[in-house]
């Protein structure tokens, strides 16, 4: 795979001496808050969700996640809502993270576009996050529907994380 | 810049050699794990295309599993999946073997259903947008949509699925035969909802009665060929240009939490029961322990809550039929043909080296192809097979087959589920526009109903292999045959 295989990328707020690449796709997507690519994968979509720490790319991990259903700039933040998730390891803990996002809009009926992650903390029994979500709704005269996620999965799962940067990538079943 | 992160063997790398025109195998001694060959079912072309992604790579790993029996199987239409790669069959030993969650997928019974009328192509014509209107408004699709006349609460829904299709039926959603025209006769009876956990219920008492999105459909079609008239007329289809309805979706979120709390489950398993595995989505356990009894339990509700999911979206196209020409949807025979799972585990009994063995059968994306006089058919196909229905793209054909004995002998009763994708959905979009697609359909007489533009830009039909080629090794193989070729008039889309 080359860079001509990404599909977008969307960077926050730019920092000084970033060049920044913006691929525009055909459905309009255009600069989001979000930090996050997708990239190719046969019959689904792989997001690989960047920040400078951990929390900060499973905030942008959730964000990708529902811009793939809707379009999240229509989202406006009314409702705030806490959740807590735990795993065993930092793969588990993005999966239920994403899994607990994708049970609570169908559940609740909610959509979200802001996330704050808390310090995910080391537990005997692994790692716990507490985070705030905020949005609404979802009414399909106001968010665009695009297409709607089954599940996130283990398949090709990658956390990466240095000083300064932390990277996690995951492919959802569409 | 992706090359560095990939961690993988190229498939291209994959050794496979040539058995005869359709079928390949990747050699035992590929990898040292290995237990039993794989083996792929595909001509020259569907093959190169399977070697660009992970498909024959996800064969090997299969092959790994404890109790595997004779080979793992790709089909023609095999694409890269989790773990399983989608267009696969593996058996295991019911005691020796593990059962995986990951060889059924998210999507548990995901599949699809045919319906025909004895309307023709003329009757409807005139009717055709007011149709597909109404159904449209009749049948809940794309995100967040549901009907508000259709709830069903928790004790409810438990059993609904426990008891299937006849349970919709009796609630006047149905008529009595259908039931017996749905695989399994709508209903796995080691359906157990106590061991579906509170979430998998929630997300299913807010799903049940919805089409879903991506490529799940809902098309009026019309016979454009038939292969076999007697099969053809066994099945109800009796000429050309005969309206059929096509209905494909899955389990919804209910099947989708049931298979992520199981493979939770499953990777403790892999662990407690210190199963080595070459990739972590094929977390599975030994078939004789509680874990895969439990899974087995939780997942036939999850197949039978498809059933009825299915059953529900049958009644609201009759009485769209009803609405659009005042007559009760007796007037057209809507009779349902077959209802097959594309997604499931199932028990079943095969001959492996002249030894008749009680099997676990994992189908990822295939369909069941029994031959005749196959007790689990119903008794009306039983002279003839059992129906096998390969849903095509947007656009595309879609086949009604028949099981063969063939089927049996080769690939654990199974064959191919569909077209399989070609394309990655970000690439569709940056070479479709779902407005053009509809505009392109429409211009061939083909009216479109969609609930989101992208996921028709991500549907297109070339973002798909050619199901008629797929069908054609199936076809050619034996392993289930022509039987009629359906086109679409009418598409509705989540």
């Amino acid at each position: 795979m080359s860079i001509s295989y990404v599909n977008y990328r969307i960077l926050k707020e730019p920092r000084k001496g970033t060049l920044i690449c913006t691929f525009i796709t055909l459905q309009g997507s255009r600069l989001s808050k979000g930090k996050f690519e997708f990239f190719e994968h046969t019959a689904d979509i792989i997001i690989v969700a960047h920040g400078e720490t951990l929390e900060e790319a499973f905030e942008n991990a959730a964000l990708a996640t529902f811009e793939v259903m809707t379009d999240t700039k229509k989202i406006e933040g009314e409702s705030r809502e806490t959740v807590e998730v735990d795993g065993f390891d930092h793969e588990a803990l993005l999966y239920n993270w994403i899994e607990t996002l994708l049970v609570r809009f169908e559940t609740t009926g909610n959509i979200y576009s802001e996330f704050t992650v808390k310090k995910i903390q080391k537990t005997d029994s692994g790692y716990k996050l507490k985070a705030i979500l905020l949005g609404e709704k979802f009414d399909p005269k106001k968010h665009p529907s695009k297409v709607g996620v089954k599940a996130i999965t283990y398949h090709r799962m990658k956390i990466t994380q240095t000083l300064h940067k932390s990277n996690v990538r995951f492919v959802l079943d569409i | 810049m992706d090359g560095k992160r990939r961690h993988w063997t190229p498939t291209h790398k994959v050794p496979i050699k040539k058995l005869d025109t359709f079928t390949w195998r990747i050699p035992q001694e590929y990898k040292p794990g290995m237990r039993v060959p794989g083996v792929v079912f595909a001509d020259d072309e569907l093959l190169e295309k399977m070697k660009t992604d992970r498909t024959l790579e996800q064969c090997a790993n299969v092959a790994h599993l404890p109790g595997i029996y004779k080979h793992a199987i790709t089909l023609p239409d095999g694409h890269e999946g989790y773990g399983f790669p989608i267009g696969g069959v593996a058996a295991t030993d019911f005691d020796e073997g593990v059962l995986s969650p990951g060889g059924v997928g998210y999507d548990i019974n995901c599949g699809v259903r045919l319906l025909t009328t004895n309307l023709t192509e003329h009757d409807l014509r005139p009717k055709l947008a007011d149709l597909t209107n109404t159904i449209f408004k009749n049948v809940p699709c794309g995100l967040g949509s549901r009907r508000k006349d259709f709830i069903i609460k928790m004790d409810e829904l438990d059993r609904l699925v426990t008891e299937g299709v006849s349970w919709l039926v009796e609630q006047g959603m149905g008529w009595k035969e259908d039931a017996e025209h749905c695989e399994e006769k709508g209903s796995m009876e080691s359906a157990n909802p106590d061991k579906v956990s509170n979430t998998a219920k929630k997300r299913g008492t807010t799903q049940i009665g919805t089409l879903g999105s991506g490529n799940h459909f809902l098309e009026i079609q019309k016979v454009d060929k038939i292969y076999n008239p007697t099969v053809a007329k066994a099945f109800g289809i009796n000429n050309v240009g005969q309206i059929t309805v096509m209905i494909h979706c899955g389990s919804r979120g209910y099947g989708h939490q049931i298979c992520s709390d199981y493979l939770r489950i499953m990777e403790r398993a892999v662990d407690k029961y210190k199963i080595s595995l070459p990739d972590r989505e094929l977390a599975c356990s030994p078939g004789n322990t509680k874990e895969a009894g439990d899974y087995f339990q939780a997942m036939s509700c999850a197949v039978n809550y498809a059933f009825v999911n299915r059953q529900a979206i049958t009644y609201w196209v009759r009485q769209g039929f009803e609405q659009v020409f005042r007559q009760p949807a007796e007037t057209f025979n809507l009779q349902l043909v077959y209802d097959v799972a594309h997604n499931i585990a199932k028990i079943e009994e095969h001959d492996i080296e002249g030894k008749r063995k009680k099997v676990w059968t994992h189908r990822k994306g295939a369909t069941r192809a029994f031959p005749p006089n196959s007790p689990e058919i119903p008794s009306d196909y039983r002279d003839f097979g059992q129906p096998v229905i390969i849903p095509g793209s947007m656009g595309s054909s879609s086949w009604l087959l028949v099981g063969t004995k063939k089927s049996m002998e080769v690939s654990f009763g199974s064959t191919a589920h569909g077209a399989g994708r070609m394309m990655s959905r970000s690439a569709a979009k940056r070479k479709f526009w779902g407005g053009d697609i509809k505009r392109a359909l429409e211009k061939r007489g083909i009216i479109v109903r969609a609930a989101s533009a992208v996921v028709l830009a991500e549907e297109a039909d070339p973002a798909y292999k050619n199901v008629d080629k797929v069908v054609d090794v199936s076809n050619k193989l034996g392993i289930a045959t022509h039987v009629v070729r359906l086109l679409p008039m009418a598409v509705v889309k989540g």
